[in-house]
């Protein structure tokens, strides 16, 4: 469709560049690895940045796990990373809300957004639809770039002397709004609104090009019914972010003039540190339709891409095609359209008028339906299969499960009589850590292993990968799936200790249960690390299609060259799931093969 | 306990022991040529599967024997039943999915594992299959939003007239306020800048139906088998008026007010027996975030008969009644907007 339109500067690539260093303008230092415009760098520079804010996300989860299973106990190495803010090595109130906080606004911000998408997209949209790069090269580093700086920020703001913001990741105003209601809401709220600002900033960049490189750049051959779901996931995660992070922009901008230029979009009628403020008028609640317009939204932005790389994988290593292309296309899109018009369910109960919540009740039901499709598909994928069970294979299979044991649960949640009792308790927590936050990280975990030749030429060890990944299943459900009884019994989340309320004793074993699954994955993260590191260095080296894959990017050579195929473009002749098709010698038919006289196209 | 936590904690060594051990193998056997996933690793993951099949169930059940204690016991509430039942009804389709969801993805992921000479059926789409699973879940999802919808306009609907004990429960960092309507079955108006020390709650003096308010802290009590008509507000913060025995919430908001209501039918003397457990106490907790002290923001309910009631709100001083100076004169506030709840 476009090609002529992405070779014009790179077409004095001739395909003699089997050596790196006869390449005659290989960019130096700052241009290769800082200042790239390369998507493979990008995207390799999205992921380490994701890496590192994953650490840091769940080393503060760890802490906090603590001080929940034993509450009061001190614990040295706690005072040894919060100094003041664990005195005597228990955990500080305040510190405590501020690392839930962060917690949660890095896992899904930087890890799931930023890493998920940033990482994924970037690498394959230009290499699985036959593009020499993004559409705007120059873009792509602006993206990169802002979600650097708003990831340093973010993680800066954990050093702030007032702490970093503590009002929880939705940052409901007023506590967000108002200094002397928590001290987090002082310049580490600010942190935090200018953080996300330039976080949305890049994010937008990065999606409308990821848009545009897929309408346009598409190579010769690749109709929208010929790409892998890996590309329509991105496509349709890149428009939702595109529609619903202005929204969250234009929450926070209101919300920094509350805080700092004394308007009262969100504050009305308030009473604290012995005064009465002037602000009146304003609604709270206004806040928290804008924020989970984008919010709702988000949790597909966050899962979409994991579904999408699973789609690739299952389909890959069971040897066999999706089942259901087209239907798996179909979900895509209707989860994509839903998730725009139930935001309303997360509140129920903040004082919206109950028939409002009711068309909310409807909505949200109706995403259960092409989630089933999606789940549904996935089994039969795997059904009289020949599946190898790489890592990236084990964790697609996990995703699976996560997705429908965390799903089912949201049935619950959606239906607003239900939710009365459980809202804002652990059965939440559990919910949307299983549906959103274990799926979602096991997508990416399933990425990185599969693509990990792609990224750095080289595999990882499988072995660890397989420790690693049965570790991790275990432990998810050792953590998350007891959480859901903690709910049952009524104990409200972000509570620093529950020894206030006799009716909570008896929660103490199930707490200490949970932390010790949690240290057990968190170490079980160690052995991905050391795996990752590890085998970007010494890993044993990749061949050009390890995974014996359909999609275009294991056609390009494994040493990575600006432009991604040396000579021309290639062009595309099938879908990409003809794996194992009857009548062909090899169980797998690349898109580039062209149809055999008589044969039928999927 | 302690010897969960030491299985725990062994498993992770174990996982470290592992990880040495392998980067050893893996570099012994550098350069030999090795297939990347090995006939070997498909059998063990395979088997995996079915392990990890096992355990999820096992865990589930185990959970359910060993944590069902925890769950909060019956409803204290008229509504409070009716929610429950729809809690069962959903909770059994939820099982059910989850337990035989997952036994046929595992079932499946350790079935059809890679044998050499094997081919994988190529089946790419069937239109029927996909219709009956689209259309199955659309059925049992109407059962749920229709039987769903009817608890929540039960319970949220429209009120006609408070026949009842008018109460309202006052936010703030960190602590609550009851407010009874006195005499005249009226809240008295407000306006927050009122406050003082004396005036906590920005009673306006010059409002008639204010006089005969009265004020509790640390419990508020209520008659069995009466409507409790409740109005939330709050000082600085949102907080979130959470009584779980009753199955009741609410937010409460600052700037608006927010409504909720339900009548209690099991007395706190009743439910201390049934429970077996005399220091037993419905409580009022905070359910939204609100700052330091939010894990410790509760009120004690008694839930009594109306003759016991009647006693104790006897007893308890008229806001009028208290030695405190008129407040200035002040608008009574109608610009704020209210939230029609019921």
């Amino acid at each position: 469709m476009s090609t002529s339109h992405a070779t014009v500067h790179h077409d004095h690539h001739d395909g003699h560049h089997a050596h790196h260093e006869d390449h005659h303008h290989e960019p130096g230092f700052w241009r290769k690895y800082v200042f790239s415009t390369d998507h493979k760098m990008i995207s390799k520079q999205f992921l380490i940045t994701a890496v590192f804010m994953g650490i840091v996300a769940m080393m503060l989860s760890i802490f906090f796990r603590l001080q929940l299973a034993w509450p009061g106990k001190s614990f040295p190495f706690l005072e040894y990373f919060l100094g003041k803010w664990a005195p005597g090595g228990v955990l500080d109130p305040n510190m405590y809300l501020a690392l839930v906080t962060i917690h949660g606004t890095i896992m899904v911000f930087f890890v799931l957004t930023g890493g998920l998408s940033g990482t994924f997209s970037n690498l394959l949209i230009p290499l699985q639809i036959g593009a020499r790069d993004m559409a705007s090269g120059f873009l792509n580093m602006l993206s990169f770039w802002f979600f650097l700086v708003s990831s340093l920020l973010m993680f800066y703001s954990l050093f702030l002397e007032t702490g970093p913001a503590s009002a929880g990741w939705t940052i409901y105003p007023p506590l967000s709004a108002l200094e002397e209601a928590i001290p987090g809401s002082g310049i580490g709220m600010t942190m935090w609104l200018v953080s996300m600002a330039l976080f949305v900033v890049g994010s937008l960049l990065g999606s409308l090009n990821y848009i545009v490189t897929v309408v346009n750049l598409r190579t010769k051959g690749m109709t929208m019914t010929r790409l892998p779901l890996t590309i329509w996931a991105f496509l349709v995660t890149a428009i939702l972010g595109v529609l619903s992070f202005p929204v969250l922009f234009s929450a926070v901008l209101l919300l920094i003039f509350d805080r700092s230029f004394g308007t009262s979009f969100y504050l009305s009628d308030i009473y604290i540190s012995g005064q009465a403020l002037e602000q009146t008028g304003g609604s709270p609640i206004l806040f928290q339709h804008l924020f989970w317009f984008l919010g709702h939204p988000e949790v597909y932005i966050v899962l979409l891409p994991a579904l999408g790389i699973t789609s690739e994988v299952i389909a890959t290593m069971s040897r066999k095609p999706i089942f259901g292309y087209r239907a798996m296309i179909g979900s895509i899109l209707a989860i994509g359209f839903l998730s725009f018009i139930v935001w309303g369910h997360h509140m129920f109960i903040t004082g919206m008028n109950p028939f409002l919540g009711s068309v909310f009740v409807f909505t949200t039901l109706l995403i259960a339906i092409p989630s089933a499709v999606k789940a549904f598909n996935y089994i039969t994928t795997l059904w009289k299969g020949n599946a190898v069970f790489s890592p990236a294979m084990l964790f697609a299979v996990g995703l699976v499960s996560t997705f429908v044991t965390g799903g089912v649960t949201g049935i619950i949640l959606a239906d607003s009589a239900l939710d009365i009792n459980v809202h804002d308790t652990y059965f939440v927590v559990a919910h949307f850590h299983i549906v959103m936050g274990a799926s979602a990280i096991f997508g990416m975990f399933c990425g990185v292993y599969h693509w990990f030749p792609r990224l750095y030429g080289r595999m990882m060890n499988n072995k660890l990968g397989y420790i690693h990944f049965w570790f991790t299943f275990v432990g998810v459900f050792g953590v998350f799936f007891p959480m859901h009884f903690v709910g049952l019994a009524g104990a409200p989340r972000r509570y620093y200790a529950y020894d206030a309320f006799p009716m909570f004793d008896s929660l103490k074993d199930i707490n200490v249960v949970i932390t010790s699954f949690a240290i057990m994955s968190a170490l079980a993260q160690g052995i991905f690390l050391f795996n990752f590191f590890y085998s970007m260095f010494r890993g044993k080296k990749a061949s050009q299609n390890p995974w014996r894959s359909n999609t275009l990017e294991w056609s390009a050579p494994v040493e990575h060259l600006h432009g991604n195929w040396p000579g021309a473009l290639p062009e595309v002749h099938r879908w990409p799931y003809d794996y194992s098709k009857p009548d062909k010698e090899e169980d797998f038919v690349p898109q580039t093969v062209p149809l055999a006289a008589g044969e039928e196209a999927h | 306990m302690t010897y969960f936590i030491i299985l725990i904690i062994g498993l992770g060594i174990y996982a470290f022991a592992q990880l040495a051990n392998v980067v050893q193998l893996s570099s012994s056997l550098k350069g030999a040529p090795e297939e990347e996933v090995t006939d070997k690793d498909n059998r063990f993951n395979a088997r995996m599967m079915m392990g990890m099949l096992i355990f999820i169930l096992g865990f589930f059940v185990w959970q359910i024997k060993e944590y069902s204690h925890t769950i909060l016991p019956e409803s204290a509430s008229e509504h409070g039943v009716e929610i429950d039942t729809l809690w069962d009804f959903n909770m059994w389709i939820v099982i059910l999915v989850f337990v035989v969801v997952n036994m046929v993805l595992f079932f499946f992921a350790s079935k059809y594992y890679f044998k050499k000479g094997n081919r994988a059926t190529f089946f790419a789409h069937s239109t029927k299959l996909e219709l009956i699973w689209t259309i199955i879940p659309a059925i049992f999802l109407s059962v749920i939003i229709i039987y769903g919808l009817k608890v929540w306009t039960d319970i949220t609907g429209p009120v006609e007239s408070k026949n009842g004990v008018i109460i309202e429960l006052y936010a703030k960092q960190f602590d609550w306020t009851a407010r009874y309507a006195g005499k005249d079955n009226k809240l008295g108006a407000t306006n927050y800048k009122l406050i003082t020390d004396e005036n906590p709650l920005a009673l306006d003096k010059n409002d008639p139906a204010s006089s005969d308010d009265i004020l509790t802290k640390g419990e508020f009590h209520l008659p069995v088998g009466k409507e409790a008509y409740f109005s939330f507000r709050s000082r600085d913060v949102i907080h979130s008026a959470y009584m779980p025995h009753f199955r009741a919430q609410m937010n409460c908001v600052p700037g608006m007010e927010t409504q909720f209501h339900f009548k209690p039918t099991i007395t706190t003397a009743e439910m201390r027996k049934k429970l077996n457990n005399e220091k037993f106490d419905y409580v009022l907790l905070c359910n939204k975030i609100c700052g330091a002290s939010h894990f410790n923001m509760q009120m004690s309910i008694i839930v009594e008969t109306e003759a016991e009631y009647k006693a104790w709100l006897a007893k308890q001083k008229e806001f009028a009644s208290k030695d405190t100076p008129a407040a200035p004169a002040a608008p009574a506030d109608t610009t704020k907007p209210k939230m029609a709840l019921k």
